[in-house]
């Protein structure tokens, strides 16, 4: 099971963050911090995956992750998913949002977490896999913009927005 | 077409976002957020409506500062209100915050529910599905209880769209983990092990989840998905790279869904049927194969993938451990891939070839690759691969190769990381007690240990080579004289102080003839350490030279000196200030004789588990030790698992055995305030509860074995309960071996602590060497701690040697608040579970029931029925015996026979029986005849108490 996918910068700055399992906000940011502690360490060129920190659940949970220019992408697994099936869904994961945003980068995730939320709930639900396959990610939503589109006409205003 | 379009977002939230990202420091960061915080509040609290745009907006802002790291206290009911809107924009973002900001507020989950309630109905399946993601994401009791027995009919309803069932499997999953109580299986649970053969291949992603969780808690139910899984497989291993399209990644077909179909295949042996299996066995050479084909791309995805279906497939074959010929192919798969350069690859195949070690048809063909894993152990770049190098020269460790191993994990230890230090120092000790054929190498590489890494090495480590010497004779001069040296650097550290001084004041007169050791210098060597030295091990010293006052008489003047300088006898420190005192004392008023008694050489130490290997398994959780056990795991079987987990303090103390008459002065006894101050004649006194609560003083149940007779025709259910504890158990058996699951749960909301469990055959802790073990039963350890209301599951490896009447049994210890429980049963293993059913004809049976016509092989009883007589039940309970129940052979219709065979390792057993009711009576004639005769006896016991 995927306990929780967390997304930061090279700072550590966080630009998504997801837990499938409930922990307290204040856990949740020690987490976050923990991990970019643990991950932004390590050189390029060692391996993927790392021993969980103390907070995420000790020994027997791994923190697979992949790093992208400017951002850590990591999942937080329990010993039934394979690393390196996992290193594979981000890679599929990143490429839905390249996809998705064209040519995204960290501007995007910021300012549009909700897509990012919905990309991600297309894959993975509840810590578990929904879908591997990008084209059928991309389809569904597709779907959703078209009928957030067909309902945003409506709004399309000039009043004072802020 | 970018599928999401830059410019039509919320042009408020981006300015505020880019207020934000603006912001010099924290501090005006925190303002800026407090100021939007108070604007969103006031528009929510307003009295003007906020139309659903608006409401949308601020709940992205409430997101964005949530994600920063500030509490979100309000905004949750404007969300709610947003889930009933019929515009998809706003439900999505309300379900969004629902889903990230979950709040247990009961009042609020019923208008959720409500929602919910609404969009599962609504046949939209967009909405749908963000119904079941919202249920899947907060998957709170209140949520299971109101959708439990709703999603299994969305999942299997025939006009259910494909991207709903993908949804609704993954959301029953999570329902079935969170409140598994309130998933009911049904008629559904068949329907949804088809949904491995779906078409569309989302689904089958989404379903094995389910199906993988639901097979591992109820294998039975389930048995069904292993063919079905294996075609499936066999139809993605064979198609070509472009049959599956989209789910094609790098060239490689629906990786993903693959290694998901090799795990559920790990919930379960090998299949029985032989086209199954050998289709099985067929994709993984195909998989095997595949690894050695050239790749079809050069990125890494390609490779990534691939691999990752590779690694699987070995799990599978490690777990079946059953074809010797795919176990060698995988070992030399793994031997490649240590020396491959990508460092996650090296990473995997040192960690899978620790599973593989313990294999017996690929312990050596791991061992063979020795020298690639230590040049590992030494060059690699990443602390988690050395690690894992460590790890994997511990689990191939044998006699053959102890000496290089342990030689290359010390000189490692000189450069390790901190990290992981202390594991190493544990994992030497082991390695050098357990394979020392030659006790001074072990008391070199101890003493080396310390040398080396004096920090890490804990008190099991130190105590543990004083049981050892004690324990020795052979080494007690050699480990005086190597002490003695160790002890001349300028700087030894202060458990080398310890261990010296214990070893010198025990046997420093095995090396007091030589005048360069002589007692006096022996004594000042020690005091020289005396001053640099914590309490502790003062208070050791000072035992050490009273002990030197008894061994040396010449030395008496010179300690009493010592004993009576200021520093020591007005020591501001209690326990050596008493010592002090009493030793002087001691030393100026008993004779020689009493002296002599009182500071007698100590005993030897009872043989029990290494405190060291229980320190580890506590450190590293089950599986992590046991591997080297494999080559000596029966020969020491019963020392290893079978002896009660001590506390470190007692591991040195339990040298004052109850059994040993005389008055042991304790020489470690740092926790006895007043070892020395009774006279020999009360030497009972001496005899305070040195030994540590976990120790074998605890009190111990009686053996309990209610439940015992209940598994004798079946193999699952309840086998104790509690107010505590319960105790589930499943089992299978095959041939002569079994594997017997046992879980643990933990009925209350406090968790119970260090958790041992320790299963022992009887006959087997008495008995020597020579005897012949009846029963071999491999266990791995427990976690340490149950959570309330938590379950933890063991594994249980049975192998039947010969026939036997006594069942095995179970000790289960752990403190619960403070107090600790000491519970044992008897495991319902019993003869019968290795039964292989016969059949045979009418003219068969009486052929063999004549052949088998020797007195002692009959067993017979007569007895009253306790339970019901009817037909079905009886039959049912035969047929749980294992037997075959064989009609049309018994000329009375009314009784019934049986026939059977027991597979032991040695021989087989042969048995026929037969029960004959009579009805009015209400009484059973059972007889049986089996091939040998104790197990007709044992058998007709058991049986005689089931009818």
């Amino acid at each position: 099971m995927i306990k929780a996918i967390l997304i930061f910068n090279n700072h550590g700055k966080p630009r998504l963050s997801k837990f499938y399992e409930h922990y307290n906000e204040d856990t949740e940011q020690q987490i976050i911090r923990e991990t970019f502690h643990l991950v932004s360490k390590r050189d390029e060129n060692v391996c993927n995956f790392l021993e969980g920190g103390m907070l995420i659940g000790g020994s027997d949970y791994r923190l697979i992750y992949r790093h992208y220019a400017t951002l850590y992408f990591v999942f937080c697994v329990d010993s039934s998913e394979s690393e390196l099936g996992i290193l594979d869904l981000i890679q599929v994961f990143v490429e839905t949002l390249d996809k998705c945003f064209e040519n995204v980068c960290e501007l995007d995730l910021i300012f549009h977490v909700d897509k990012v939320h919905n990309i991600l709930a297309e894959m993975v639900m509840g810590g578990m896999v929904l879908e591997t396959n990008m084209n059928e990610i991309i389809t569904q939503v597709d779907s959703q913009n078209k009928m957030e589109k067909s309902e945003t006409f409506i709004f399309q205003s000039t009043r004072q927005d802020r | 077409m970018p599928a999401v379009s830059k410019g039509d977002g919320m042009r408020g939230l981006a300015v505020f976002i880019s207020d934000i990202r603006n912001c010099k420091s924290k501090e005006a960061e925190i303002k800026r957020i407090n100021k939007e915080l108070a604007n969103i509040r006031s528009k929510f609290k307003g009295d003007k409506a906020l139309d659903g745009y608006s409401k949308k907006k601020y709940v992205c802002k409430l997101l964005f500062i949530f994600l920063l790291g500030h509490d979100i206290d309000f905004g949750h009911m404007e969300a709610v209100n947003l889930l009933s809107s019929n515009k998809y924009t706003e439900k999505q973002i309300g379900y969004l915050f629902i889903s990230v900001l979950v709040n247990s507020n009961s009042e609020l989950i019923r208008l959720i529910n409500n929602a919910i309630k609404n969009d599962l109905s609504s046949r939209n399946p967009t909405f749908m599905c963000l119904a079941l993601h919202c249920i899947a994401n907060v998957g709170s009791r209140e949520m299971a209880e109101a959708f439990a027995s709703e999603i299994p009919r969305i999942l299997v309803a025939g006009d259910t769209m494909d991207s709903v069932k993908q949804s609704a499997a993954l959301c029953l999953l999570r329902l079935y983990k969170t409140s598994p109580d309130l998933v009911l299986m049904g008629e559904w649970t068949s329907r949804v092990v088809h949904l491995l053969n779906d078409q569309h291949m989302g689904v089958v992603t989404a379903a094995i989840s389910l199906i993988t969780c639901l097979s591992q808690k109820n294998p039975d139910e389930f048995k069904t998905c292993v063919s079905l899984a294996v075609s499936r497989l066999s139809r993605i291993v064979s198609s070509a790279s472009t049959d599956l399209q989209d789910y094609t990644y790098y060239f490689v077909p629906a990786p993903w869904l693959s290694c998901k179909l090799l795990r559920l295949l790990q919930c379960y042996p090998p299949p029985e049927d032989g086209a199954v299996k050998g289709r099985l066995v067929e994709c993984l050479e195909t998989i095997l194969n595949k690894a050695q084909e050239p790749p079809k791309s050069k990125k890494v995805q390609h490779s990534n993938a691939k691999n990752a279906i590779l690694f699987e497939a070995i799990s599978l074959i490690i777990h079946y451990d059953s074809e010797p010929n795919l176990l060698v192919r995988a070992c030399n798969q793994l031997g490649q891939f240590l020396q491959h350069r990508e460092t996650n690859l090296r990473y995997l195949a040192l960690e899978s070839m620790c599973t593989l070690a313990s294999s017996e048809f690929s312990h050596e063909a791991v061992k063979t690759h020795i020298e690639t894993v230590i040049n590992a152990l030494k060059t690699e770049r990443d602390v988690s691969v050395r690690q894992r190098a460590a790890d994997l020269l511990y689990a191939m460790c044998d006699r053959s190769n102890a000496k290089q191993i342990v030689a290359e994990m010390l000189s490692y230890l000189e450069t390790a990381d901190y990290s992981i230090r202390e594991e190493m120092v544990l994992k030497v000790a082991i390695l050098a007690e357990k394979y020392a054929v030659d006790y001074s190498w072990y008391v070199d590489t101890i003493l080396n240990l310390i040398r080396i890494a004096g920090d890490y090495v804990s008190e099991e480590v130190w105590y543990r080579v004083i049981q050892i010497v004690i324990n020795r004779d052979d080494v007690q001069g050699y480990a005086a004289k190597t002490v003695f040296e160790a002890l001349q650097a300028p700087a030894c550290h202060e458990n080398m102080v310890k261990v010296g001084g214990y070893i010198l004041g025990e046997f420093g007169n095995l090396i007091a003839g030589d005048p360069r050791s002589s007692p006096l210098v022996q004594f000042n060597l020690l005091h020289s350490k005396f001053h640099l030295c914590s309490v502790p091990t003062r208070a050791l010293l000072l035992s050490a030279y009273i002990k030197f006052i008894n061994l040396f008489p010449e030395t008496k003047a010179t300690i009493q000196e010592v004993l009576r300088c200021d520093s020591q006898i007005r020591n501001s420190d209690v326990e050596l200030q008493q010592r002090a005192v009493e030793y002087l004392k001691l030393s100026s008023i008993a004779s020689t004789d009493v002296l002599a008694t009182v500071l007698e050489e100590m005993p030897p130490f009872p043989e029990r588990e290494s405190s060291i290997l229980a320190k580890l398994k506590k450190k590293k959780g089950p599986g992590a030790v046991s591997v080297p056990d494999l080559e000596d795991g029966k020969r020491e079987g019963g020392e290893l698992n079978g002896g009660g987990e001590r506390g470190p303090d007692s591991a040195a103390m339990s040298a004052s055995n109850a059994s040993t008459p005389s008055p042991s002065a304790d020489l470690l006894g740092m926790r006895s305030a007043a070892p020395m101050s009774a006279a020999p004649t009360s030497a009972g006194s001496l005899l305070v509860d040195v030994f540590s609560e976990a120790g074998p003083a605890a009190p111990s149940a009686a053996v309990n074995d209610d439940g015992f007779l209940r598994f004798v025709c079946k193999n699952n259910g309840v086998l104790f309960e509690n107010q505590l504890l319960q105790i589930g158990i499943k089992s299978e058996y095959r041939q002569n071996l079994g594997r017997m699951y046992l879980f643990y749960g933990n009925k209350t909301s406090v968790q119970f602590a260090s958790f041992t469990t320790t299963v022992s055959c009887p006959g087997e802790l008495q008995s020597h060497i020579l005897s012949i073990l009846r029963l071999n039963v491999q266990t791995k350890p427990v976690e340490p701690v149950v959570e309330g209301g938590a379950q933890i599951q063991q594994v249980l490896n049975i192998e039947c040697l010969t026939d036997f009447s006594e069942a095995p049994l179970l000790n289960i210890k752990f403190r619960y608040g403070g107090a600790l429980q000491n519970l044992s049963l008897k495991l319902p293993v019993t003869i019968n579970k290795f039964f292989q059913p016969t059949e045979m004809t009418s003219h068969d049976f009486f052929q063999r029931w004549k052949q088998l016509s020797q007195p002692q092989q009959e067993a017979q009883k007569i007895f009253k029925a306790n339970h019901s007589m009817d037909t079905e039940v009886l039959k049912a309970k035969l047929l749980g015996l294992g037997t075959a129940l064989l009609d049309d052979v018994d000329p009375n219709p009314e009784n019934y026979v049986c026939a059977g065979v027991i597979q032991t390792k040695g021989q087989q057993v042969g048995c026929l029986l037969r029960l004959e009711p009579n009805g009015q009576a209400q009484m059973y004639r059972l007889t049986l005849r089996c091939s040998k005769d104790s197990v007709s006896l044992r058998l007709c016991e058991l049986l005689a108490q089931q009818f």
